[in-house]
């Protein structure tokens, strides 16, 4: 679902990180070495308790489809209808992506399916993670 | 904190609503506080302390004519001006100021003189949710409802219910912008936006503004319009991404205001006679009578299907048509404050007899913050 026009991320310091995982097909997320959360999106220190001893932790990229709508007005570099999604990852963390692979309806959405990474290079520098159904 | 000291001595929305493209944004805002401050026979040498989010309070300040020696610029969306209250209340009680003039002017349908939107790709919703398709509140305050129609097994139907109850206060109100009765079957036949969002579930798009003056309730005697004193206040934030929200059928921001609303004003859910909450779209209201308490959780929509909230109701909810019918600048929380003042005051267009306390709750960003407001017309 890819097209030229789509809104890209610009990594600052704190998300390079995350963005050098996607271009390396990795999901990563970050993990209190105190507190034990993991946590998303990236930042320097954790989110509960403030620590800065955090370590970033590959995902694996397995998750449910958690919420969603199906957006049916134009936006630069997607053709409507097309869901706008959000998933829980295994690890807890939920994040916005956009559902590949799939029907884009209600009958094919459904909620709570289990769903998996996959990514999709958009330039040099930046790829995106998307989620399909999980296969088997 | 404050608790019945201060009062909303003046409130006036623009001379009109709807399509006003002869007037800027600040120029809405001008002429929401110039009505404001002829409503309470004030001039701006009167004023002394300016609060306002859309444009800075320096620029009012100036624009206006006031020597300010309190401003508040809290910007955090459509509830801004119910923290502005809460903020002025404070500093009234406090002496930082005297007599605050608080104003929204919003050219939402027109555009004229307004910033542009727009969303930094190196901010956390330029990175991580930008890039997956969102385009403005439409389709991004409606992602967290069909997890929370699935927990509750809510329906479409009901969410369209929201929708038909509003249109019927708003057809009580000369100045709302869509006035003619609706059914479930208009609502679920509209055009979708963002499924599961039909165009009727979503707020109007208009131009307009408003403004409050508040002083303490001491000097609010001696105004020519009655007192309405600010009861209890509260305000909130949780996160400016939807997709971080820490629950998706329940807004924490609200959990927050809400109660810490009603503690300060010492009432109970019983006590309440009328009710506003901003409804940019149609699940507002179901999120907001469950986390201010007025329901169990999951049980807002078959009270509004079951019309307690309409006319007649025993929870007169949005009565000026709200978001939904009445009108939506951008920022909708001023008229939510100023149909609880009419309420307050006796002069709405769809009164409720004898009211005595009204709640004005308010939301910012997409469930982002939140602020609430509860008035009351009973001399302290």
């Amino acid at each position: 679902m890819a097209t030229p026009g789509r809104a890209l991320p610009q990594p600052t310091p704190e998300t390079q990180h995350f963005w050098d995982g996607t271009k390396a097909n990795e999901l990563l997320l970050q993990r209190c070495d105190e507190c034990s959360k993991v946590y998303f999106p990236p930042r320097p220190f954790c989110p509960v308790c403030a620590s800065r001893k955090v370590s970033v932790t590959k995902a694996s990229g397995k998750a449910k489809l958690y919420s969603y709508v199906i957006h049916h007005r134009p936006v630069p570099g997607f053709t409507p209808p097309y869901a706008i999604a959000v998933v829980e990852l295994d690890e807890g963390p939920r994040m916005m992506t956009n559902i590949v692979e799939c029907d884009q309806t209600p009958e094919a959405l459904v909620l709570d399916m289990p769903v998996e990474v996959v990514f999709e290079p958009q330039t040099d520098t930046i790829t995106l993670p998307f989620f399909r159904p999980a296969k088997g | 904190m404050p608790h019945n000291t201060v009062a909303v001595v003046g409130a006036a929305e623009t001379t009109r609503m709807g399509v006003i493209p002869e007037l800027s944004q600040i120029g809405l805002h001008a002429d929401a506080a110039i009505n404001a401050m002829a409503d309470c026979g004030l001039k701006p040498k009167d004023i002394d302390g300016i609060a306002t989010a859309g444009e800075t309070p320096v620029q009012l300040a100036h624009y206006l004519g006031i020597t300010p020696t309190w401003v508040d610029g809290t910007s955090v969306g459509g509830c801004s001006f119910m923290i502005h209250v809460r903020h002025a209340a404070a500093a009234i009680e406090s002496g930082l100021a005297k007599t605050i003039l608080i104003t929204h002017g919003e050219s939402g349908k027109s555009r004229v003189g307004n910033p542009p939107r727009s969303v930094h790709p190196q901010s956390l919703n330029g990175q991580f949710e930008q890039p997956f398709g969102p385009m403005g509140p439409p389709s991004m305050f409606t992602i967290p409802v069909l997890r929370y129609m699935k927990t509750y097994g809510v329906t479409a139907e009901q969410i369209a219910q929201v929708a038909v109850v509003q249109r019927e206060w708003a057809s009580k109100n000369p100045r709302a912008t869509f006035r003619n009765l609706i059914t479930t079957d208009d609502v679920l036949n509209s055009r979708m936006i963002a499924y599961p969002f039909r165009l009727l579930m979503c707020c109007l798009v208009t131009d307009g503004g408003g403004a409050l003056i508040l002083t303490s309730a001491e000097r609010a005697k001696d105004f020519p319009t009655k007192p309405v004193y600010i009861l209890g206040t509260g305000e909130s934030a949780e996160t400016p991404m939807v997709s971080q929200m820490e629950d998706f059928t329940s807004s924490r921001a609200f959990r927050v205001a809400g109660p810490t609303a009603f503690k300060e004003a010492g009432i109970t859910h019983k006590d309440v006679d009328h009710l506003m909450i901003y409804d940019a779209f149609a699940h507002l209201p179901l999120y907001g009578l469950e986390d201010l308490g007025f329901l169990p959780k999951g049980e807002a929509a078959s009270f509004i299907a079951g019309r307690n909230t309409a006319p007649g109701g025993s929870l007169p909810l949005n009565t000026n048509g709200g978001g939904l019918s009445y009108m939506h600048s951008g920022m909708y929380g001023m008229y939510a404050l100023q149909e609880s003042v009419r309420q307050m005051r006796g002069i709405a267009p769809a009164q409720i007899p004898n009211a005595k306390i009204s709640v004005c709750h308010g939301v910012g960003g997409m469930f982002a913050a939140s602020g609430t407001i509860i008035f009351s017309n009973q001399a302290p």
